[in-house]
């Protein structure tokens, strides 16, 4: 009789580091030094508390983008998604308190995920216009919903973004869970497995006698939700629901998993990966805005950091 | 051209071959599936190019670096597939890189580009299409009409048709041999790859002989007949690596029953059952529908009519899915088409159709799953053992027996291979023998699709023949010869 214990944590193989994320890890220290000898307020407990507060937006969305693009798919619509998870969780805090908020805001995000995946999935139209036409819809029912900016009155409502427990934020902890989670679903689950293989060839998954289509649908959802849990964090951290929230956060979601290694159309790319991306994006921005460097160059250096990624990816590949 | 050889990987796809087309000659390229025939026409059109050799254009040694500079020199090709720009208009397609243009090529003469194609297409002999529509409306003898009209508009010095006739009517392979006669008596010379043996004699002057990469004869078609190219095609001793067969399979069970079974134009009115134990071959040449049959019975096609039992329940597997719960499993074709996910791990491939034993409460039992797995890797000998190792790094024959043990853990009452030693060295084809063998013997029903003739004699108890969506013959084991297989799928018999 085979043992049927379950292992739950990673083995020390599927911990190695590949040359890319250790190459990360170099360049996070390059960061942390550069920061240390141009900017003197960065290495102070403040900011750096700062800091994590403010990668938990990105880190959430690109969970959910690289769940996405492992199926060789991407997801557009996430900006508009964390708007719509936003205004809904502060618009409804003072009236059905903070869970239910957020369960609802969560349900609307898997809500946007289910038509996405659907569409993409059953009715194998591209997901790229798909994403696109939906991030239009969203973000019209998020002005729909409100014109102006929400300001909830609800005592705990800064909670989840703002108070601290030791050095990390309640939302660095929720994101730091949900990577662990997505780590586990990736990797420990026959759906995630799935997941994986779809992007790599989707035939064979297909003739593995597998539901290539809900495979891709729950990947879309998975992505709508952690899109709409992040949109909940971010008005919480910034005590204002905007409905022109979450702007171009597909972007940084797609540079952070593509900076950590994931290749878009599918066949790579890991949890460590992208939460390594992330922090690297999250102290970029940080360094740049402390060293007083106007948002427009923050592009640029942000757009060449991408261009960076994918030529080193392309190279190791052959 | 002399010399030529070519090596892929572990296969030598090509010894020393010598070759030549005539001005106003129709040459015949003959051979079974994977003699080396499409790698000689790569070679010549510039798509791959050869180890050692060196062809002659015109007496002159010439390097023919890319298909660009096949087509420079004048040669052209007619493929067995079509390969035309599917949402393009025929007339698009027939002028592909080189559309008539006004305005120092700003602008597209689209009248100018009409009339030329319908000028076109009447000089080869096929008028009544309409150059306008895109295509993607044709049927695929339309399709095939405009590829070869596109070919003979620039008036090719060489023109080579990979299986021209394949989707043609009678009335259009008619006009096709017209075509020819007519290109010829315009000193093109022409090389001729078809399965069709009367076809073959019927058309060409000359007949080359290909077998296992190496030219076994050319001589004039007036001079042979049917019988002897057969025999050069297979003239091969069926080596014995295939394991003796132990017991006999019990003829009573019946485990998986076709009758009438058709799918459109593919294949029609297909009927035979398979019994538990029993190898059951099903040989063809390529495009005879033994591969169509196949993905209708494990439900990545839908039968058009006729129906599928199993163990006596009539099945109709609207998925793989369906089919697999049902207890249908198939080896595909091409492993890295459609069989595997090379970027990920043999664990992980193996595992793919086998997550409901190895999960409960939707988390995979990593332990259990390993063990599975890493008694199969032992069993097929799979190498590396390391079954963390992405299937990409492994050797052609490795990768096909992680295939292989991906769905001989799913428990399957029959098991459909499809070419399952293509691309496999000799020491791993014995080891899939062995392991086909095994699971036959403990009660597993198979139906074995393969075009190497050895394989089918070797390793089958009775052989289906299939040739162009019909089933034509079957054959018990004792009484299959190459020669009267090949005569049965070819069309040649007596």
């Amino acid at each position: 009789m085979v043992s049927t214990t379950q292992k739950w944590w990673p083995t020390r193989s599927e911990l190695r580091l590949s040359w890319l994320d250790l190459g990360l890890i170099a360049a996070l220290v390059v960061l942390v030094i550069a920061g240390t000898w141009f900017a003197e307020s960065f290495l102070t407990q403040r900011n750096f508390s700062n800091l994590l507060r403010q990668i938990v937006a990105n880190g959430l969305v690109s969970l959910g983008m690289l769940i996405v693009i492992l199926t060789g798919g991407i997801d557009l619509s996430v900006g508009s998604i964390v708007a719509l998870g936003g205004v809904l969780f502060a618009g409804l805090t003072d009236q059905i308190g903070i869970g239910p908020a957020i369960l609802v805001a969560m349900a609307a995000g898997a809500a946007v995920g289910i038509v996405n995946g659907t569409a993409i999935a059953r009715f194998k139209l591209q997901p790229f216009i798909v994403t696109l036409a939906t991030m239009g819809i969203v973000r019209g029912i998020v002005f729909i919903y409100t014109e102006t900016p929400i300001v909830p009155a609800h005592a705990g409502f800064r909670d989840l973004g703002s108070s601290v427990v030791g050095l990390v934020s309640v939302g660095m902890i929720i994101m730091l869970v949900c990577y662990v989670l997505g780590w586990i679903f990736l990797n420990r689950t026959p759906a995630g497995r799935a997941t994986v293989a779809v992007g790599g060839n989707e035939e064979a998954v297909r003739l593995a006698g597998i539901n290539v289509n809900r495979t891709i649908v729950l990947a879309y959802t998975l992505c709508g939700v952690l899109s709409a849990l992040s949109g909940a964090i971010l008005v919480s951290r910034l005590g204002i629901a905007q409905p022109s929230l979450g702007v171009a956060y597909e972007l940084d979601a797609i540079a952070a998993c593509v900076i950590g290694g994931a290749v878009l159309g599918g066949g790579g790319g890991g949890v460590i990966g992208t939460f390594l991306g992330v922090l690297t994006l999250g102290l970029i921005n940080n360094l740049l805005n402390l060293m007083g460097v106007k948002s427009f160059y923050q592009e640029i250096v942000k757009g060449s950091l991408i261009l960076l990624a994918v030529l080193i990816a392309s190279r190791r590949k052959r | 051209m002399g010399g030529i050889s070519k090596r892929y990987d572990a296969t030598q796809a090509l010894r020393d071959v010598a070759f030549s087309a005539e001005s106003g000659v129709v040459h015949a390229l003959v051979g079974e599936n994977g003699a080396g025939k499409s790698t000689l026409v790569k070679i010549i059109t510039g798509a791959v190019q050869a180890d050692t050799g060196q062809i002659l254009v015109n007496g002159a040694p010439t390097r023919i670096e890319s298909p660009l500079a096949a087509q420079r020199l004048g040669i052209r090709v007619v493929h067995q597939h079509v390969s035309l720009v599917p949402h393009l208009s025929v007339s698009e397609n027939i002028h592909l890189g080189a559309m008539p243009t006004r305005i120092g090529g700003l602008w597209i003469d689209w009248r100018a580009a009409h009339e030329r194609a319908e000028r076109a297409l009447e000089a080869i002999g096929f008028s009544g299409i309409d150059v306008r529509l895109p295509v993607s409306s044709l049927s695929l003898g339309q399709r095939k009409i405009v590829e070869m009209t596109k070919a003979c508009v620039v008036r090719p010095r060489v023109l080579i048709m990979d299986e021209p006739s394949a989707a043609l009517s009678f009335d259009e392979r008619g006009r096709l041999f017209d075509l020819i006669r007519q290109l010829k008596s315009d000193a093109t010379s022409i090389i001729y790859i078809s399965h069709d043996l009367d076809e073959v004699l019927e058309i060409v002057d000359r007949v080359t002989v290909l077998r296992d990469g190496m030219i076994i004869g050319t001589m004039p078609a007036a001079t042979t007949d049917k019988r002897q190219i057969v025999e050069m095609m297979v003239g091969r001793v069926v080596n014995d690596i295939f394991p003796d067969r132990q017991a006999q399979p019990s003829q009573q069970e019946e485990v998986l029953s076709l009758k009438g079974l058709s799918c459109g134009s593919r294949f029609d009115d297909v009927s035979f059952t398979v019994a538990k134990g029993e190898i059951v071959g099903l040989y063809g040449l390529i495009g005879s529908g033994r591969t169509e049959v196949a993905r209708c019975i494990f439900g990545a096609d839908q039968p058009t009519s006729g129906e599928i039992q199993l163990k006596g329940h009539v099945v109709r597997p609207r998925s793989p899915r369906e089919a697999l719960k049902a207890g249908i499993a198939m080896l595909t074709e091409d492993r890295t088409r459609d069989g595997l996910v090379l970027f990920l791990s043999t664990c992980d491939n193996i595992s793919l159709a086998n997550f409901d034993r190895t999960s409960r409460y939707g988390l995979i039992q990593r332990r259990r799953q390993r063990a599975m797995v890493t008694e199969k890797v032992a069993e097929l000998g799979i190498r590396p053992k390391n079954i963390d190792q992405p299937v990409r790094s492994l050797s052609g024959g490795n990768q096909q027996k992680v295939a292989l043990a991906k769905w001989l853990l799913a428990r399957a009452d029959i098991l459909i291979l499809d070419e399952p030693t293509w691309g496999v060295d000799i020491a791993a084809k014995q080891d899939i023998y062995e392991v086909i063998r095994r699971v036959a013997a403990d009660g597993m029903a198979i139906l074995l699709i393969s075009s190497e003739l050895p394989e089918v004699i070797g390793m089958s108890d009775r052989i289906l023949v299939m040739r162009r969506g019909r089933l034509v013959g079957e054959v018990p084991r004792r009484d299959a010869t190459e020669r009267n297989l090949v005569a049965l799928a070819t069309g040649s018999m007596g």
